[in-house]
């Protein structure tokens, strides 16, 4: 087919990895835009120390990523929550394994403005009940009669982000809808300042977003069970210490084993699990998995990699000429 | 004055000020929202724009140490090969339609789809780019048509020493690409226009004078209706390189510290060649990308980085339209002498 161009060279797959205009290597990141601050500050530091790796982090959302990771065309999925079984299947279809590891933890925080002098906490309950679908409460004193009778201005992520679906999951269930009637963007930065401009206004979103904005908004303290159990505040503390529940996530990333076997790509997830990475965790304005959990992550890795040392199957490089 | 003239008269000239003055509010209420926007952009950018914004990659820890290196290579490519593209494919097809092809229906639907397709909102072509270009419909992934049909799983061919990725994946040229696909109906109808605008007269003259039909376009066609073209061009351009929607939507990144080709120096194009002939299958990310990000970012102090982006954007998108702007007029003052 291509014998009467004397200059043309097929390459195959597996022959080479994908290579930089400077022949340097590209490890190709996509997913969510909450874990990818975390991500990208990882990376940065990673490339100091290793001029020859480029890094790419895109933000197509925790499900347009895993849309690509699926294909093959990146090769770490970051995800602000678990992988769903139709993503799963769409993985195990192109013949992708991957391994799932912890990598921080996120506090979803329910804000409201500074001024706002009555709400203090609310329980699951009356977050169910605000944001269900058909939900009857369009006042603050809908919540509590002690409240002022005012129009409450409600703010949430776009429904297409990791954060709408977890708030979606963990106060209304996995099958429910949020209500309609909310303005909603894609940005959390946005929805901070609808929620600083707009005394009678409720809100959520990442935490991160909350302690870069705490001097005009303040977070409700969660009250996991109905009325009667204590409510807590999300802190650094409280978050670690995984008392702030339901509204507290891991987050994490998503490596594809095929790619785990490059080098490069094996040394940056161990650099991203190691202490140095894990301080970006802390730079990004996130919260630190406690000890247990990032030494399950580090093991999780250590077994994925082990696994391909003992198998040790050779890279042919059978460029085909014609 | 006024209180000597017929009261006809009056009431017209009333009227005529009346109107002159909305006019004049109209233009100088879009030069205020302009001078605003710059105000504020110049204001948060203020201390921000310096050199080392310019010559560093940006910055995931400190927003201080963010800069647009990436971007302002990233975004020199993509005008350079949209460019490449788009001209030639877009005078030519104008070319075709004005001057050779006859008037029948597939001409007419052609003409009157033109100018629908220019309407067209960019992320459409993002999706079209992402489906063409990035993923060419799988035909080459593992199990796809080529492998079904060759027997190999192909992921680039090499060609006179350019290595072509296949699929093109997200490098430089699928967005230019995609580019080129939105940019190409502006680029056309404008062409169109100029062409059409060449007095019938001129081209009579020539033929009458035994010319052919293609010495009669490149010598007295072409050169009258350059200036017009380069106006659909220049605008064109101008649109392409503020584009975000199909960017994200073939895949440039958000965050990346390396340019296409490791090119960072004009004159490495020059003397580096074979980094040049890499550069447009290199990853890639663009000014507007950069800006978008960092106005996303949670901590204020990005907000300043993304003016002093949309500075650097501002004076990368004037400096484009003030050199074609001084290339048309050298045609034009060639055309009158």
């Amino acid at each position: 087919m291509l014998a009467s161009c004397p200059a043309c060279t097929v390459e195959v797959a597996g022959t080479t990895s994908s290579k930089g205009g400077d022949g340097a290597q590209t490890i190709r990141i996509d997913g969510s835009s909450t874990v990818a601050p975390i991500s990208s500050a990882v990376s940065e530091i990673f490339e100091d120390q290793h001029p020859d790796v480029h890094l790419q982090v895109n933000t197509s959302g925790t499900g347009g990523g895993f849309e690509r990771f699926g294909r093959g065309e990146t090769d770490i999925n970051d995800a602000s929550r678990p992988i769903k079984p139709k993503e799963q299947q769409l993985c195990r279809d192109a013949g992708i394994d991957f391994v799932e590891l912890k990598v921080a933890i996120d506090g979803l925080s329910v804000v409201v403005n500074k001024d706002n002098d009555w709400c203090r906490e609310l329980t699951v309950g009356q977050l169910k009940a605000l944001w269900e679908k058909d939900s009857r409460i369009a006042m603050w004193s809908d919540l509590n009669p002690k409240w002022p009778n005012k129009k409450i201005d409600l703010f949430a992520p776009d429904s297409k982000s990791g954060t709408y679906d977890y708030f979606l999951e963990a106060i209304i269930g996995k099958d429910g809808a949020l209500r309609g009637n909310y303005q909603e963007s894609v940005d959390d930065s946005v929805l901070a300042t609808g929620v600083a401009g707009e005394l009678h206004s409720l809100g959520f979103f990442g935490f991160a977003y909350y302690v870069e904005n705490r001097d005009k908004l303040r977070a409700v303290a969660i009250a996991p069970g109905h009325e009667g159990s204590a409510a807590v505040e999300p802190t650094e503390s409280t978050i670690e210490a995984g008392q702030y529940v339901p509204l507290s996530r891991p987050l994490f990333i998503y490596v594809n084993t095929k790619s785990l076997q490059r080098p490069e790509v094996a040394e940056f997830v161990k650099f991203y699990l190691s202490d140095e990475g894990q301080k970006m965790v802390t730079v990004r304005k996130y919260v630190r998995l406690n000890e247990e959990q990032i030494s399950e992550s580090r093991q999780r890795l250590n077994e994925a990699l082990g696994k391909f040392n003992t198998e040790s199957e050779p890279s042919a490089q059978t460029g085909l000429s014609l | 004055m006024s209180k000597a003239l017929p009261a006809v008269v009056r009431s017209v000239s009333t009227r005529g000020r009346l109107f002159a003055a909305l006019c004049r509010t109209a233009i100088w209420s879009a030069v205020g929202v302009l001078a605003i926007l710059l105000a504020c952009v110049l204001w948060q950018s203020w201390g921000w724009l310096d050199l080392s914004f310019l010559t560093s990659y940006d910055s995931a820890i400190d927003p201080r140490r963010a800069g647009i290196l990436a971007g302002l290579w990233g975004s020199f490519w993509l005008m350079i090969l949209t460019m490449f593209i788009s001209v030639p494919v877009g005078i030519g097809a104008a070319i075709y339609l004005e001057e050779y092809a006859g008037d029948t229906w597939v001409t007419r639907l052609i003409r009157v789809n033109l100018a629908n397709l220019a309407g067209v909102p960019s992320i459409v072509y993002g999706i079209l780019g992402l489906t063409v270009f990035v993923r060419m419909f799988g035909i080459f992934r593992a199990g796809g048509l080529v492998q079904q049909l060759t027997g190999w799983e192909v992921v680039a061919v090499k060609v006179v020493g350019i290595r072509i990725p296949l699929p093109l994946g997200s490098a430089v040229l699928a967005g230019a690409l995609t580019l080129s696909l939105m940019i190409l109906p502006v680029i056309i109808v404008a062409a169109q226009e100029a062409l059409r605008a060449v007095p019938p007269s001129i081209r009579h003259a020539s033929l009458a004078l035994g010319a052919t039909r293609w010495q009669t376009i490149r010598h007295q066609v072409l050169p009258a209706a350059v200036p017009g073209m380069l106006t659909g061009i220049i605008l064109s351009a101008s649109r392409a390189i503020g584009e975000t929607a199909p960017l994200i939507m073939v895949g440039a990144a958000t965050f990346l510290r390396s340019t296409p080709g490791g090119i960072t120096h004009l004159t490495e194009l020059l003397t580096n060649f074979p980094s040049v002939l890499d550069a447009p299958f290199s990853e890639y990310t663009a000014m507007t990308i950069q800006v978008y990000n960092w106005v996303k970012q949670p901590s204020d102090d990005y907000r300043h980085a993304a003016a002093a982006g949309i500075l650097v954007l501002l004076i990368a998108l004037l400096s484009l339209n003030a050199l074609a702007i001084y290339v048309r007029n050298r045609f034009q003052k060639r055309l009158s002498v």
